[in-house]
């Protein structure tokens, strides 16, 4: 139990000398580089996730932008799409209506023409109905004037017939 | 290089002074001494468990791998101002039991692993006095050898840590580095702050890994039992550190608070200061003695497992396998007990230091907390 116990003043006087030079040389050789390459690794890391986050968040503003760009283009293609239709409709329709102008003036043109035509016919009608009816009178005074019975009867059914009016 | 270089020589020197001591021993007079701490089986068959344990756990001049194979270790004394050097086989000769027979040398005597001088020609009454021994002792030597280790191990991680500091770590660096983060973000940090850790991390660290590989170096069978961090003058050193470093960085606030605690009467003050002043030394002689009883405690708990089936051997063979087969299941057990507080030692031990360290610089802020 002595030998447990006791204190040896050469194991003491080994063990500082061992232990004070395991320390200092692995402070020099070991924990100093360790500790440094420790370090700018984290500070690496860490620098790397703050860029790795701003690259993140740089990406998102430019899909942001993106999106609007994106916006943008589709509103001006849907102006442009609507007005374009406009213009079109509004052409389309100036067209008809100006088809429609010139048709009905085509045909109040040849209603007119028509309705001069009729009445050109119609006058050349009563006139030819007019000679034929003094020919047709003619040649029946001629027949009625050539006999006096006749020319009797003719002139008092002429005077009945117009007495009467 | 020049480092690995120059523990290989160092190795060398002493496998040269081992192995020319050895010649020595073989034309050196022999005078048996009758002192045998070795023997704990006597030819009679008595078998005495507790000489057996005490041989395993205490510190000793040579290393007994089993059997009759001894490692004889350089043995140093100072001696009326002479220092003698010489190897410790010159002390003994190993018997047909594998056991040691001890004699005298020069004058000087090991007497149960404590070197005496009782002169030339001196009996076994003899009574000698100490002289200073310098030895390479077991521990010592176990206590070199993990140092060695531990260079060459933390060298090479810290070069893989130089020559590739942007990759992943691999190999014994990826096994080493959450250990190292663990201490410095887990244990030092919390107790200090991380600007304050970074001064006393290169210290924690090393406490840490050196007690918790001489923790392990002891649980290696066939090894010769090393028993390092049971080894009171090893663990005394280490205390020592911790008690300078926390006196030297303590600041004003923690002395302050030692010689004049704040915010309380006078008179409790005066019961109160020499308290403090004690708990100063207390603090890490705690320290010191809770990491060897717990290694030493380990080891003998494991010893007595293996006495117990030899001491039913010694009755009956069917007893003593009998015996032994329970034996070795409750030293599974133990070993993976062993295992755990053999990191769990160095564990606490580090961060109690730590929180010492903590304490002793900390700042006037935290004091409200406190009082």
């Amino acid at each position: 139990m002595e030998g447990l116990l006791s204190v040896s003043v050469g194991t003491v006087f080994w063990a500082s000398i061992a232990f004070i030079a395991v320390l200092v040389l692995l402070k020099k050789m070991a924990w100093g580089p360790i500790m440094q390459t420790l370090k700018e690794r984290e500070e690496g890391i860490a620098d790397a996730l703050r860029k790795a986050d701003a690259a993140k968040e740089e990406m998102s503003k430019l899909q942001a932008s993106n999106e609007d760009l994106l916006r943008e283009a589709r509103n001006d293609r849907d102006r442009i799409m609507s007005e374009a239709k406009a213009m079109a409709d509004q052409m389309r329709s100036e067209a008809v209506g100006k088809a429609q102008k010139e048709a009905s003036a085509i045909i109040a043109k040849a209603q007119v023409e028509i309705e001069t035509q009729k009445q050109a016919a119609i006058s050349e009608l009563k006139n030819q109905v007019a000679d034929l009816s003094i020919q047709l009178a003619e040649s029946l005074l001629k027949n009625a004037l050539t006999d006096a019975e006749k020319q009797q009867a003719l002139n008092s059914a002429l005077i009945n017939e117009f007495g009467k009016n | 290089m020049n480092l690995n270089k120059l523990l290989l020589l160092t190795s060398l020197v002493f496998t040269n002074l081992l192995g020319f001591a050895q010649k020595n021993h073989a034309h050196a007079p022999v005078a048996v001494s009758p002192d045998s701490t070795a023997k704990y089986e006597h030819a009679e068959g008595d078998f005495k468990i507790g000489e057996m344990i005490m041989h395993h756990i205490s510190d000793a001049h040579q290393i007994h791998f089993g059997g009759s194979l001894y490692l004889p270790l350089p043995v140093i004394v100072l001696h009326d101002g002479h220092l003698d050097i010489f190897s410790s086989s010159n002390f003994y000769s190993v018997n047909e039991h594998g056991e040691l027979d001890f004699r005298d040398y020069k004058g000087y005597r090991n007497h149960h692993e404590m070197i005496e001088y009782v002169g030339e020609n001196a009996t076994h009454d003899t009574h000698g006095h100490t002289v200073l021994d310098f030895s390479i002792t077991k521990s010592v030597f176990g206590m070199l050898l993990i140092i060695a280790l531990m260079i060459i191990i933390f060298r090479s991680v810290a070069k893989k840590y130089s020559n590739n500091p942007n990759t992943a770590p691999s190999g014994f660096q990826n096994l080493l580095e959450p250990f190292i983060l663990f201490i410095r973000d887990d244990l030092a940090a919390p107790a200090m702050g991380p600007k304050k850790a970074e001064k006393y991390v290169p210290f924690l660290l090393t406490v840490f890994f050196f007690i918790w590989m001489c923790n392990l170096l002891g649980l290696v069978p066939f090894l010769g039992g090393f028993n390092i961090t049971g080894t009171l003058s090893i663990t005394l050193v280490l205390a020592v550190l911790v008690f300078l470093i926390t006196s030297i960085s303590g600041n004003k606030h923690y002395w302050g608070h030692i010689f004049w605690p704040p915010g309380v009467p006078v008179f409790v003050k005066v019961i109160l200061v020499p308290i403090e002043i004690m708990s100063i030394f207390i603090k890490p002689a705690v320290l010191m003695i809770r990491l060897t009883a717990n290694i030493t405690a380990g080891h003998i708990v494991i010893l007595a497992f293996v006495g117990l089936a030899l001491m039913f051997g010694q009755k009956s063979e069917l007893a003593g396998y009998s015996v032994g087969i329970g034996s070795v299941l409750f030293m599974i057990f133990m070993y993976f007990l062993e295992l755990l507080v053999a990191f769990l030692q160095a564990y606490v031990f580090t961060l109690l230091a730590a929180m010492y360290f903590g304490d002793a610089t900390q700042e006037h802020h935290a004091e409200h907390a406190h009082s």
